[in-house]
């Protein structure tokens, strides 16, 4: 009974899976194997070779690529640092303070930049900047990182923070620790995998984003997607190819620290 | 008054519109290994949780030997708790769970340790000093509880069942265990339980709670041989309770009708009344005999085997069930189903209950 019941055997399940992983990864593959392509073309194979790698770092654009990625790397450590530290403030409040007015609604609003259309993120800070006279640059890609950031940080935090009781907080005052103790000594060490979880996924979010960023960089000013976007207007050279496959290597190595290391918090409960 | 450890004074505990605690006092003694039993949902829990801080009272008054602490948080009140599911601090091993309490009140690291190496002993844990929680099985962590509470010397210990998730063998040692450390200590215990026998075996004395009132404080015998009411009477142990008509009450004993129609005379408890009552007579102390002398008959209807004991039913004539335990030997004559007995039971051996 229970093996007739299983999802492996409904009919079809095999063709579909194959078809859904392939239509996910395939054109990922295709990029990542014709980085390594040692043709001008981005269409014919060439043979093997590492000479877009080397394009990347030491070729002609090198300078511009360096520089984005630079710019990429600062505003994501930035903004996943404070969104992080924002997103455990809100945790702490909207899982430690009871039932309070307005718990739902607080709830909402930190949720719903993930519902929100990105594009409509985007217009909205490019008019809200421009509206109090901030010029775009540096400061408005930071800050508008910092505010989409903040609910990819929540998740994990909030999930983590979920799962440990209050008792333990309960018995940290019993045994005369100060609230200030007891969030410091006891619930910030058992809530740090949460912590790092949502920091790694904040800063990866970060380093990704191009449509927001596009809108509210200023002239002159390019991370790394914005410029790989920028260097494909101009037609597609191969080296975006190597770009692109460095930029999902990193991204994939961020994402599965995430995960391991909300996995490994779980476990040692 | 200074013999009273804590004294809990007409407190009443509302949430919202559900009353947890109506007008609860109570004076628990110095040194006392005192006991709030009742079932699941009756406030004992609540009533210690307003003892250690964590919920504050709607109406009354709490004190720690004389002064008011129903207004202090729990970190400021000399009390502290065994929770029901130890609460450990996963991340810190043996010693620095035991430690926190004493680091929090500002001793030194030097007396601190000097101090866990000291309550470590006495709960035989000192060479899982430098495990985590997490490595140790559910009666060690209850000790390390139990060790972790008791290391800043509190005023009053609190437990809140800190032997239920223990299997029955453990738990039978721990009480032992529990006790000889509170002689030792000579700390004032407060125990929530909902097992009878545990607060029977352990306690010097016993708060029995249902409904959020207190409905009986006495010693394990008062409690279970001398039950204030109908409640009492069946929560502690188990007890036949028979129908009665009270003719007369006086000098605290009570002349009534049996079913039978036989008339009887037994001790009261106080605030017993005439008319319909009910008496208890714990299964152990009735006997079965032969009808003709007997004050109550019926038919033997149910046998229980229990191993060292057998539960032998008889349904009376107006069909309420009366149990007899009985001894099971080979001398004792178990009557089969269906055969007509009598039971007898002493003057002592029954009390008339306020309903």
């Amino acid at each position: 009974m229970a093996k007739k019941l299983d999802i492996r055997r409904f009919p079809g399940f095999l063709p579909v899976t194959y078809l859904c992983l392939f239509l996910l990864y395939a054109p990922l593959i295709i990029v990542m194997i014709y980085s390594f392509n040692d043709s001008n073309s981005i269409t014919n194979w060439g043979g093997l070779s590492l000479r877009w790698y080397v394009d990347v770092f030491w070729g002609v654009e090198s300078e511009k690529f360096k520089t984005a990625a630079m710019n990429s790397l600062l505003i994501a450590v930035a903004a996943a640092i404070t969104s992080t530290s924002i997103a455990t403030m809100a945790a702490t409040a909207m899982l430690r303070a009871g039932k309070f007015r307005g718990k739902s609604i607080g709830f909402a609003l930190i949720n719903l930049p993930l519902m929100v259309p990105e594009i409509v993120t985007a217009v909205a800070l490019l008019i809200f900047f421009s509206m109090i006279g901030f010029t775009t640059g540096y400061l408005t890609i930071l800050l508008a990182h910092i505010v989409f950031c903040i609910p990819f940080a929540y998740l994990p935090i909030a999930a983590r923070m979920q799962s440990i009781e209050e008792v333990y907080e309960q018995a940290a005052l019993d045994l005369y620790a100060s609230r200030l103790d007891a969030f410091r000594l006891i619930l910030l060490p058992l809530m740090t995998p949460g912590i790092i979880s949502g920091f790694l996924l904040a800063f990866i979010i970060s380093l990704d984003d191009f449509i927001i960023t596009n809108f509210v960089k200023g002239a002159g000013i390019e991370t790394l997607p914005t410029a790989i976007f920028g260097a494909v207007k101009q037609g597609i050279k191969p080296n975006i190819m190597a770009i692109s496959t460095l930029l999902l290597l990193v991204s994939v190595v961020f994402v599965t620290l995430s995960y391991l290391v909300g996995r490994m918090g779980q476990n040692k409960k | 008054m200074t013999d009273v450890a804590v004294d809990i004074s007409n407190v009443t505990k509302m949430y919202g519109s559900f009353t947890a605690l109506k007008d609860v006092s109570l004076a628990i003694q110095d040194n006392e290994f005192f006991t709030l039993l009742g079932p699941s949902g009756c406030g004992k829990t609540t009533l210690l949780r307003t003892i250690a801080g964590f919920e504050d009272i709607t109406k009354g008054a709490i004190r720690l030997y004389g002064d008011n602490i129903a207004d202090l948080p729990p970190n400021k009140r000399p009390v502290n708790t065994v929770f029901q599911q130890y609460a450990l601090f996963p991340h810190m091993n043996v010693t620095d769970n035991v430690k926190f309490g004493l680091l929090r009140l500002g001793q030194d690291e030097a007396t601190a340790s000097a101090r866990v190496g000291e309550v470590l002993e006495l709960v035989q844990l000192t060479q899982f000093a430098d495990r985590l929680p997490s490595q140790l099985s559910g009666g060690q962590q209850q000790r390390v509880a139990l060790a972790r509470a008791l290391a800043p010397n509190p005023k009053v210990l609190l437990l809140d069942e800190p032997l239920s998730a223990l299997d029955l063998k453990l738990r039978q040692a721990v009480r032992l265990e529990l006790q000889q450390i509170q002689h030792e200590t000579g700390i004032t215990f407060i125990f929530v339980t909902h097992d009878q026998e545990e607060a029977l075996t352990m306690s010097d004395r016993i708060a029995v709670i249902a409904d959020g009132r207190l409905q009986q404080v006495g010693s394990a015998r008062e409690i279970y041989e001398a039950p204030s009411n109908k409640f009492v009477a069946d929560f502690i142990g188990e007890t036949n309770l028979i129908d009665v008509t009270v003719t007369d009450i006086s000098n605290g004993n009570a002349t009534c009708t049996l079913p039978s129609g036989a008339t009887f005379t037994c001790p009261a408890a106080d605030g017993a009344q005439k008319g319909a009552g009910h008496l208890s007579v714990r299964p152990e102390r009735v006997a079965m005999t032969k009808p003709a002398k007997s004050l109550l008959q019926g038919k033997a209807s149910r046998q229980i085997y229990l191993g060292t004991d057998m539960h032998v039913e008889v349904t009376l004539d107006d069909q309420e069930v009366v149990t007899v335990r009985v001894q099971n030997s080979e001398t004792t004559h178990i009557p089969s189903i269906g055969e007509t007995v009598g039971l007898n039971f002493e003057a002592g051996a029954a009390r008339l209950l306020v309903d």
